[in-house]
């Protein structure tokens, strides 16, 4: 029941990947997607609100009686995520005003509340941590993915609004495809799912391909061998 | 049994009060810097509107509170009244136009003394991306044609989109969006023309009671 550290980086960035493979935290994912900023913001905001949650649930786990760790688990996440708001109104308020409202939204987030439950609740207090970070990280980049495609492809800019979250000197980060119109459709709510969809197509693709060719590699072998003889 | 209920009870408080302290002090971290922001936020929304060098007076120190639901769109619209050498020189209306293509559309109207149009933005609206948000100022420069309009230029009966014979430019796949702000401002503008004198008087006595 000992998972490595290598296992953990992998399995949040890909095989496990929350958005990818799990499915979990679609509403939030699904609803900030439309530009790379916003999917950014909200992913980070997730990643913070993960390690912390996986920490604290890790170190009490030991303290816990399983009959309410459920709900001492929802108490702790509730409590961070309204901590991360009330900072993220404070220091990055701009981006905080659009996407205040998915902000709570990471309460209902399955995937912090299945990390607790499934990982940190059994795991040490840096393995946990480590999950965390990794979980909320894979999470993050779908997002980014996501919204940095739906953008482009949507109304043919990347980073638009950067400066609400880097500063004015960000606001010169926005790409901008000349005479482009936009397919608005990939803005629009289904451009989300349509989008979601083709991600985790790539990804077993990917996955496939790569089996295909280890096993391919582990053919090679055999067949040198079998010529031989 | 029962001392094992006891006892996660006790537990189960215990982490309400820890989580409970959590977002309290947070909260007393944060309290005066968000406020602090959303004022910021609001003047820069103001002065995008009023030009600077218009007002002399705190314009976000006493705003009115009024209740014109025919004209605002709302039971209660914020409205802030700017001077400059004690007379009146602007005034920035809320308004919220219901008949936007998908939903209101809240605005922002600044006139000056003279009813004359300081400027126009949207500060929130559901309109369809790519069509109708070209109200936004980062989309298009539209909503800024309607600084230096006023009643009478162009005439009452020309505001309107051109699709209605009137003198605003509607925009190509949506007319609905346009013609529900122009609708909207003019609104305002006749409702300036009728309250101004008595609206800078309930300023002027809410500036004098509580300085």
């Amino acid at each position: 029941m000992s998972t490595s550290y290598r296992e953990i980086v992998n399995n949040g960035l890909w095989t496990n990947n929350q958005a990818l493979v799990a499915l979990l935290g679609l509403c939030p994912l699904l609803a900030t997607s439309n530009t790379a900023i916003n999917g950014l913001g909200l992913g980070l905001a997730t990643t913070l609100v993960l390690v912390l949650s996986n920490t604290t649930v890790s170190l009490i786990r030991n303290l816990v009686r399983p009959e309410v760790r459920l709900p001492v688990f929802v108490l702790i996440i509730a409590s961070f995520v309204t901590a991360v708001e009330l900072s993220m109104n404070a220091w990055f308020h701009d981006l905080y005003k659009i996407l205040g409202i998915f902000i709570p939204l990471i309460v209902t987030n399955c995937a912090i509340i299945g990390r607790a439950e499934a990982f940190a609740s059994k795991n040490t207090v840096p393995k946990a941590a480590l999950d965390g970070f990794m979980m909320g990280i894979g999470f993050a980049a779908v997002l980014f993915t996501l919204g940095a495609s739906r953008e482009l492809i949507g109304q043919g800019t990347l980073f638009s609004g950067a400066h609400l979250m880097f500063g004015e000197m960000a606001r010169s980060w926005t790409v901008e495809i000349a005479d482009y119109k936009g397919v608005l459709l990939a803005i629009l709510p289904p451009g989300a799912f349509l989008g979601l969809g083709s991600l985790i197509a790539l990804k077993n693709w990917i996955d496939k391909s790569r089996k295909e060719r280890v096993r391919k590699e582990a053919a090679v072998p055999g067949e040198q061998q079998a010529a031989a003889t | 049994m029962s001392r094992n209920i006891l006892v996660s009870a006790l537990i189960l408080g215990l982490f309400g009060f820890i989580g409970a302290t959590l977002v309290a002090v947070t909260e007393f971290g944060t309290h005066d810097r968000i406020l602090e922001n959303e004022r910021q936020a609001l003047l820069r929304q103001l002065y995008e509107i009023v030009p600077k060098q218009q007002v002399d007076n705190d314009i976000l120190a006493h705003p009115l509170t009024v209740n014109a639901r025919e004209a605002l769109g709302r039971e209660s619209s914020l409205v802030y009244v700017g001077e400059k050498g004690k007379q009146l020189s602007a005034m920035v209306f809320e308004a919220t136009v219901p008949d936007g293509y998908s939903g209101p559309i809240r605005l922002l109207v600044g006139v000056d003394g003279n009813g004359v149009l300081l400027g126009t933005r949207v500060i929130a609206h559901k309109e369809t991306p790519g069509l109708g948000d070209k109200i936004e100022k980062e989309k298009s420069d539209w909503i800024l044609g309607f600084t230096g309009k006023s009643l009478t230029d162009p005439k009452l009966d020309r505001w309107k989109v051109k699709k209605d014979g009137g003198d605003f430019d509607q925009f190509t796949g949506a007319t609905v969006t346009p013609r529900a702000v122009v609708n909207g401002v003019k609104r305002v503008l006749l409702y300036f023309d009728q309250q101004r004198d008595a609206l800078y008087k309930e300023y002027l006595e809410k500036a004098k009671t509580n300085p």
